[in-house]
């Protein structure tokens, strides 16, 4: 018998539980314990009402190629980064450049639940109750200056900790790029979290970018470096294969990969037979994104 | 030694090689239902239906070189090895059109035509299929013995369509069908190297 996940108990009763468990264990040792039992989250009115995939599903189910081109390799192999002691470098036209701490960009009492649609650009999609704040409020704080156009962003290099970095697959580091409208928009958000608790290492721990309605893969993971910039940076999937991918890289039913349709899309976790639903422009994000791209010819800029 | 293991290779039936050609079925039957294909049962299905088409491919590709080489002979399986890899190529075109792409004709046919894997991958498929239609003893028959050799070297095409066809699925250089494309290349360039059976390997008469 195949088990849905609407028969689990949910993430959140099994959580209280620990958390109960958690806050007797508290009273009686340090408080500062109490914090990673839970990131108690803000719910948001941009969040969808899909029901998001399990756990399960989404730490086991990655293309994150620093630890392997396969859908399991991350969960495998990412157990060995290390993300305590993390800093972030902002750098380029910002007023207070300089290296933040993870605590610094995404503060615990500013986190919110975002729970999003995530359309991969190989036509799978999920729903991810994220955890982050909104990207806008740490460009905000960091205080772009009005010559910045766009924002680049870099994942950490270390092969000893991430095995897929020790050949040449990609040019590493991993980067990424918004444009600043983009990247200032409600909707984009740094992810520290998912399903209330840490990023797992698989997922883009400990701070990751999410545009949802853009491909997964502009969503860069285990952020290490944001540099604001006046001309447009490369980002890795265009640099390796430019016709395939773009700077844009919005989900567009309409505008194909050039090996496979984006017409529609498979749901993950849907079961053997779950077959494929129609792909929304703008991964359903339209109403709020749209007017960005108001006057371009998005089959140019894909 | 090559001679005694030719005379036990005799002596193996056929059907004991349609039995291990139905293990990696069994093997993924099992996973299936015990719900042990990860996240994405689908992909692992397909997948896994493909390679195992591809393996039998390759050792139906090795069984001439082998000879030309060791002296041992397996050419008596090299039909069912070839029908085994039809039938896993079958099942993973079937799990692509009913689970992958659920149905949606229109949108098979155009992807198809459109991208160079899937034609790769179709025009390998058409082959293996005039192959297994063709495989029976009535065919060799009725066409005679070297119109059906010359009609059955297309598997040849069809192994570089289907090598292609994986390498190109690929969204970068990944290092198994790398490898998997490298073993039909030396298989299919020892047909050229090595013509006929090194004189070590026929034993001297007695």
């Amino acid at each position: 018998m195949k088990l849905n996940w609407s028969d689990v108990t949910p993430y959140r009763m099994f959580l209280d539980r620990r958390k109960f468990i958690a806050a007797s264990a508290a009273m009686l040792a340090a408080p500062g314990l109490l914090r990673a039992q839970g990131l108690n989250a803000r719910p948001s009115p941009l969040s969808t009402d899909e029901a998001p995939n399990s756990f399960e599903d989404i730490t086991n189910y990655n293309n994150f190629y620093e630890f392997g081109t396969g859908k399991t390799d991350p969960a495998r192999n990412a157990g060995a980064l290390t993300t305590d002691l993390w800093s972030v470098e902002v750098t380029g036209l910002v007023d207070r450049p300089g290296s933040y701490g993870v605590d610094d960009l995404a503060p615990a009492n500013a986190l919110e639940e975002r729970i999003y649609r995530l359309r991969c650009v190989e036509a799978w999609s999920m729903v991810v109750p994220w955890i982050g704040v909104p990207l806008a409020g740490v460009l905000n704080k960091v205080g772009v200056q009005p010559s910045a156009k766009y924002v680049e962003f870099e994942t950490l290099v270390r092969p000893e900790e991430m095995p897929g970095q020790r050949r040449a697959i990609l040019d590493w580091p991993y980067r990424e790029g918004l444009r600043l409208d983009e990247a200032m928009h409600p909707l984009t958000i740094l992810a520290t979290g998912l399903y209330d608790q840490p990023m797992p290492n698989q997922n883009g721990a400990p701070i990751r970018l999410v545009v949802p309605w853009k491909y997964g893969f502009k969503s860069i993971k285990s952020i290490v470096r944001i540099h604001l910039r006046e001309d447009q940076p490369v980002n890795t999937w265009k640099q390796m294969q430019a016709n395939e991918y773009g700077f844009y890289a919005n989900v567009n039913p309409t505008v194909d990969h050039p090996r496979w349709s984006q017409a529609t899309e498979r749901v993950i976790g849907a079961g053997l037979f779950g077959g494929r639903k129609e792909t929304q422009m703008f991964n359903g994000y339209g109403d709020q994104v749209a007017s960005l791209y108001a006057g371009m010819d998005l089959s140019v800029n894909y | 030694m090559v001679r005694a293991a030719n005379d036990a290779l005799r002596r193996l039936p056929v059907w004991a090689v349609w039995l291990a050609g139905t293990i990696p079925f069994a093997l993924l039957v099992w996973d299936t239902v015990t719900n042990n294909l990860g996240v994405d049962p689908v992909q692992q299905i397909e997948h896994r239906l493909g390679q195992t088409a591809l393996y039998f491919l390759v050792a139906g590709l090795a069984v001439t070189p082998l000879m030309r080489l060791t002296g041992l002979s397996l050419m008596r399986f090299r039909r069912a090895i070839g029908v085994i890899c039809f039938a896993y190529a079958l099942a993973h075109v079937l799990a692509w059109v009913v689970m992958d792409m659920a149905l949606l004709w229109g949108q098979m046919g155009r992807d198809i035509v459109k991208r160079p894997y899937l034609l790769f991958g179709m025009l390998g498929f058409a082959i293996l299929t005039i192959l297994a239609v063709t495989s029976t003893n009535l065919s060799i028959r009725r066409m005679g013995g070297q119109a059906w050799r010359r009609l059955h070297k297309l598997v040849y095409p069809a192994a570089v369509l289907v090598a292609m066809h994986w390498l190109w699925a690929t969204k970068v250089n990944e290092v198994q069908p790398i490898l998997w494309a490298s073993a039909i290349a030396i298989l299919l360039a020892l047909r050229v190297v090595v013509r006929r059976p090194l004189a070590y390997t026929r034993p001297a008469r007695a």
